[in-house]
């Protein structure tokens, strides 16, 4: 399925700053950046709670915000893009 | 059942791979081309000389990603292998059965009449929905006979009759399998069967399709924790996934052959997509390479019942479910190995 993760950090700190990128770090090695804190993954359901979980631990809840939307398995029809950036689809043949 | 993940190919010689957090990243001349997290791909399949670093090739040995180098050609030149998976019982007695003729007569007779039985039906499939283009009566002829080796295969108890029997369905059904080929008849051709090197389109198409349908069963029977270079049908030689080539036999004509059918019938590929080399040996260009491997990739993602285990899964995983019931007929959980039976 394809999940949609975005974040708010605090940056005004230092801590903030080291805590955005821990969390950026985090959703790189799990999807792909869509926009500057905008992520889409494609993970089955235990690797999505796992994922939730340690993002969780990351921030810091007084301060911080995440959000998950779940788009399921049939996501295509439910993504639209429109200037810069195209991304990529995980699931049609990669090939360079 | 698994999930099937994709497979990336890599085709631009000059690339590095390498491996940042959890992602593969693709360079080219330092700037990045493009960046998968490894938990999305099950293959990782280069051809020309991209370079891969340590780093990727450990992540990609312990998450039991499959790690292919091939030439431009696509012949096949290293695989990367972390430890070996299963357990030993299983593959002790794979070995016994290997070492034993007539046990492995009596897995390997059940591969072969899934190999001439899936070639019958093509034939069959074509004379049904093509029957005024086709010799019918050259069609219905080949058929008849392969039923009639199918029948002597099933008694078969010693290898070198089974390969006889194999060599003589082959024969019979590579007569025909011109008649297959219904559109671009002036480039696409098969006047028999030649590899190392290939000489006509046709035969080059079907040499990269199996060398693809070999990687991903090597894969596969390693997955379930079979040792792919002990066979049965064909014998140990240094180098050769022996029982890849076995368990093959039974998806070459549905799974690969049918592929280069649709290629060619579709019009997908083009006789100017072929060049020559001095040697004779035919080579398909860059372009079409892509082509027929992002075709492939698109025929794993269709979906199919598997015939013996009556579950829908995709045609990518029919090469991990017949491995899985080699392995389940090895350890004797099943009395035969339940071949791959198209309908």
């Amino acid at each position: 399925m394809l999940i949609l993760i975005t974040y708010d950090v605090s940056t005004v700190d230092r801590e903030g700053r080291k805590r955005l990128a821990k969390v950026a770090k985090k959703c790189v090695d799990h999807g792909q950046r869509v926009q500057n804190s905008v992520f889409e993954c494609i993970l089955d359901s235990t690797q999505f709670r796992r994922l939730k979980y340690e993002l969780e631990e990351l921030i810091d809840k007084k301060e911080d915000s995440l959000r998950f939307y779940n788009l399921g398995d049939n996501y295509k029809k439910k993504v639209e893009h429109i200037g810069v950036k195209e991304a990529y689809d995980m699931e049609s043949p990669l090939i360079l | 059942m698994k999930k099937l993940l994709n497979t990336l190919f890599v085709t631009m010689p000059d690339t590095y791979l390498s491996l940042d957090g959890e992602n593969i990243v693709v360079k080219q001349e330092e700037s990045i081309l493009a960046r998968y997290p490894l938990h999305n791909l099950e293959a990782v399949c280069t051809f020309g000389y991209s370079g891969v670093s340590p780093g990727l090739m450990g992540a990609c040995a312990t998450r039991n990603i499959d790690l292919t180098f091939m030439t431009r050609s696509g012949r096949f030149l290293a695989r990367v292998t972390g430890e070996s998976r299963g357990n030993v019982v299983l593959r002790k007695e794979q070995y016994r059965i290997s070492d034993d003729d007539r046990r492995s007569a009596r897995v390997a007779r059940n591969m072969i009449i899934g190999k001439i039985y899936n070639h019958k039906w093509i034939l069959e499939r074509a004379t049904r929905d093509h029957q005024l283009r086709i010799d019918m009566d050259r069609m219905k002829k080949v058929s008849a006979s392969l039923t009639e080796i199918m029948k002597q295969v099933r008694e078969v108890e010693e290898l070198d009759i089974l390969r006889g029997l194999e060599g003589t369905a082959a024969v019979q059904y590579n007569s025909v399998f011109d008649e297959l080929i219904l559109q671009q008849k002036d480039d696409f051709y098969f006047h028999g069967r030649h590899k190392r090197p290939p000489l006509d389109n046709v035969n080059a198409l079907l040499s990269f399709a199996y060398t693809l349908l070999s990687n991903d069963m090597k894969s596969a029977l390693e997955a379930v924790g079979l040792d792919a270079y002990v066979g049965f049908l064909h014998r140990d030689r240094p180098g050769r996934e022996s029982l890849a080539l076995d368990v093959m036999e039974e998806l070459r004509g549905v799974y690969a052959d049918r592929f280069v059918l649709s290629l060619i019938n579709k019009k997908l590929i083009h006789g100017t997509g072929f060049y020559r080399k001095e040697n004779g040996s035919v080579m398909m260009d860059d372009d079409t390479r892509k082509i027929v491997l992002k075709a492939w990739q698109e025929r794993k993602q269709d979906k199919i019942i598997h015939p013996y285990l009556n579950e829908k899964m995709s045609w990518g995983l029919v090469p991990y479910s017949q491995a899985l019931l080699l392995a389940r007929h090895i350890r004797g959980d099943l009395d035969e190995y339940p071949p791959f039976l198209w309908k």
